[in-house]
């Protein structure tokens, strides 16, 4: 069927500029003239699109990225204190000689563009193919667009029980930057991986990320977007994961002026867990967007999809959260919810959660709630002497701790409340 | 200690006067206490004096140590030494019940010019009043008064007042919910806590609690005023033969 023509319009201006990137084997060639294909197939989102309707995707589609202006701030790095294997890109373009070298032991890690360059590589069987499964039933032009367009990125495996993380630092260099980064992760049989990611990333920023997660593996993800307030971005998880595995991320946004998350995951293998979960901080111009769809296609999985908004001053938080539980995904345990602190009458949130089960032994729940601080709690908290701006901050932590307890690593996790303090300690 | 004089409160939603002219005042070291039937004003005037949102004063004045009560906000009233039992503890998911405890008492101290204290030094605090309230370390683990019995809530606040250590305590009816053992854990906390310069005002329903906590001083609340003061006794009489007879004399 033909694209309307406004969208086929605004998907050929989007795509003028751009050429695929040449010199890749031939099987990465033909996955990203695949990825090309299906994106001119499917067209760019357009603002009537259903999957959509809480996002404008304007400056996500425009031809070129709005001018962000750089934040400058004195605050001390995120996991700074934490053992890591850094890895720094500048407006999406990797910095080799400010990067640790690509050692540690049980991980193999290449540039996008060496392990595509090759005529063999496993990176074949993730590339394109989970963001090609996770464009059904709904499409996701933008992951397609990563695919078929991002010459940046990474190819990593874990082989074995992988010490340190391995952690992507994102700098927002130049006000101008439309970044585009492509990470292929594959956890082998067993083997455990944790990767961090922080920082803006640029001005417009669109990453991808293709997870295999093997029977039995571990993987481990926690991000925090960065604080730049101009900058727009969206991102795609794309996983799948094997029997007995264990997947978890979690994301932390504060600030930015547009963010689209969105995370496709597969439960393919009988018993496997994943979780993901984010905290998201807005004060005025900020659209923050979590679209997620979890699909149960094995026995016994267990999925958890918690997200917490902090919301004021004109802030906008939205939530698409879908369970699909197949048939003979029987034991299924699935939970989903999305909960917004409103802290005054001009923030907004928009939820739709979702539910499509195919299977009759199953346990699933969702709730979504929309409210403010509970008053009976603030002056409970002020007639024992809390002040009342340091009684609203400890009860918005309050509110975004089970979004915090899914990072499993307490280090990380102090890390990650520490910044949201900031965060809240710095507006009156 | 506390100067409540001729406090008139009516609701701020509704045109409804609660307290009439409440005149009362606690000595250092005193300990009163105000019964009275549903629906006197009993509640009332603890949240007033502890700054709660939702009243409206019409007239009178309260003080606590000279210092005009009804200015501040909740929590210089707390700092300044007051203290509310609360006859429904708050259940607040979240945060943690030592956080909230130690957040509580460095803000007070804070505020007024003193040194925080230490982690170490709160910690070992703590452990030793809770020991005294049988408040084992799950407890202070847990959220505040999540999943917390009845008896359990009344406890955590009575810790809460051992910890903060109020010149003013005022306690509203904590009695309510508590069996008998529950009930005389609480007294015996309060009474640990007497003192020649903290006074307590005790809001109940029943004269039971007041064998426990024995008072200077009854008071009789009714339709938002003190219908009669008295000695200990006074309580016993309420217990014989209810309000009506007392209502009823001074009509």
């Amino acid at each position: 069927m033909a694209l309307p023509k406004a969208k086929a319009d605004a998907t050929e201006a989007r795509l003028a500029n751009l050429t695929l990137p040449s010199g890749g084997a031939d099987w990465a060639q033909s996955a990203r003239q695949d990825a090309l294909s299906r994106l001119s197939a499917m067209g760019l989102p357009g603002a009537r699109d259903e999957y959509w309707r809480f996002t404008r995707p304007d400056t996500l589609n425009s031809p070129a990225p709005e001018q962000a202006a750089l934040f400058q701030n004195d605050e001390k790095p995120l996991f700074e204190e934490i053992e890591r294997l850094k890895i720094v890109f500048r407006d999406g373009v990797l910095d080799r000689a400010s990067s640790d070298d690509f050692e540690l032991e049980g991980l193999e890690i290449e540039t996008l563009g060496d392990a595509t360059a090759k005529d063999i590589h496993w990176a074949k069987d993730v590339f394109g193919v989970l963001e090609t499964r996770g464009q059904t039933p709904v499409h996701r032009p933008f992951g397609a667009l990563n695919t078929a367009f991002a010459t940046e990125g990474l190819v990593i495996r874990a082989t074995g029980n992988v010490t340190k993380p391995v952690s992507l630092i994102y700098r927002h260099e130049d006000e101008n930057s439309d970044a585009m980064l492509h990470l292929v992760i594959k956890v082998e049989q067993g083997a455990s991986l944790t990767v961090l990611e922080n920082g803006p990333a640029a001005a417009r920023w669109n990453k991808s990320m293709e997870v295999e997660v093997a029977d039995a593996g571990s993987f481990h993800h926690i991000r925090a977007q960065g604080r730049d307030h101009e900058r727009v971005a969206v991102t795609h998880i794309f996983a799948r994961i094997g029997a007995q595995s264990l997947f978890k991320s979690f994301t932390l946004t504060a600030n930015g002026r547009m963010t689209r998350n969105e995370a496709f995951i597969e439960m393919a293998g009988d018993e496997g867990i994943a979780h993901i979960a984010g905290a998201a901080l807005g004060d005025g111009t900020f659209h923050h967007d979590d679209t997620v769809f979890i699909t149960h296609d094995a026995v016994a999985c267990e999925s958890r999809q918690v997200f917490k908004k902090v919301l004021r001053n004109g802030a906008v938080g939205t939530f698409q959260g879908k369970i699909l539980v197949k048939e003979g995904a029987q034991k299924t345990d699935g939970y989903q919810i999305s909960q917004s602190l409103l802290l005054d009458e001009d923030a907004q949130f928009l939820a739709k959660p979702e539910l499509e089960i195919y299977a009759d032994d199953v346990a699933c729940s969702h709730g979504s709630t929309s409210g403010a601080i509970d008053e009976d709690a603030l002056f409970y908290l002020r007639a024992r002497g809390v002040p009342l701006k340091q009684a609203q901050d400890l009860l918005t932590l309050a509110f975004l701790a089970e979004a915090i307890e899914e990072i499993e690593d307490e280090a990380i996790a102090d890390d990650i409340v520490e910044r949201l303090d900031g965060w809240l300690s710095r507006r009156s | 200690m506390l100067k409540i004089e001729n406090l008139q409160v009516k609701l701020e939603e509704e045109d409804k006067q609660i307290l009439k002219g409440v005149t009362l005042e606690v000595p250092a070291g005193a300990v009163h206490a105000i019964m009275g039937p549903n629906g006197s004003g009993k509640s009332t005037l603890s949240y007033v004096l502890s700054g709660r949102d939702g009243y409206e004063v019409t007239g009178g004045a309260a003080e606590l140590e000279g210092e005009d009560l009804l200015e501040l906000e909740p929590e210089e009233r707390a700092a300044a030494g007051l203290f509310l039992a609360f006859q429904y503890p708050v259940e607040i998911p979240g945060v943690g019940n030592m956080t909230f405890l130690r957040t509580a008492l460095n803000a007070q101290r804070k505020s007024r010019g003193e040194e925080e204290l230490s982690a170490a030094d709160f910690l070992k605090l703590i452990r030793e009043k809770a020991k005294s309230l049988k408040i084992d370390a799950e407890m202070l683990k847990r959220s505040v008064n999540v999943g917390f019995s009845g008896g359990e809530k009344k406890r955590n606040e009575i810790l809460q007042m051992a910890m903060l250590e109020p010149k003013m305590c005022v306690l509203d009816e904590t009695d309510s919910g508590l069996d008998v053992d529950a009930m005389k854990l609480v007294a015996e906390g309060v009474n640990a806590l007497r003192s020649e310069g903290r006074s307590f005002l005790v809001i109940t329903h029943y004269q039971r609690l007041l064998d426990h906590i024995k008072p200077d001083v009854v008071h009789i609340m009714a339709d938002g005023r003190i219908v009669k003061s008295g000695g200990p006794e006074l309580a016993l009489e309420v217990e014989n033969n209810g309000y009506a007879d007392i209502l009823e004399e001074v009509a």
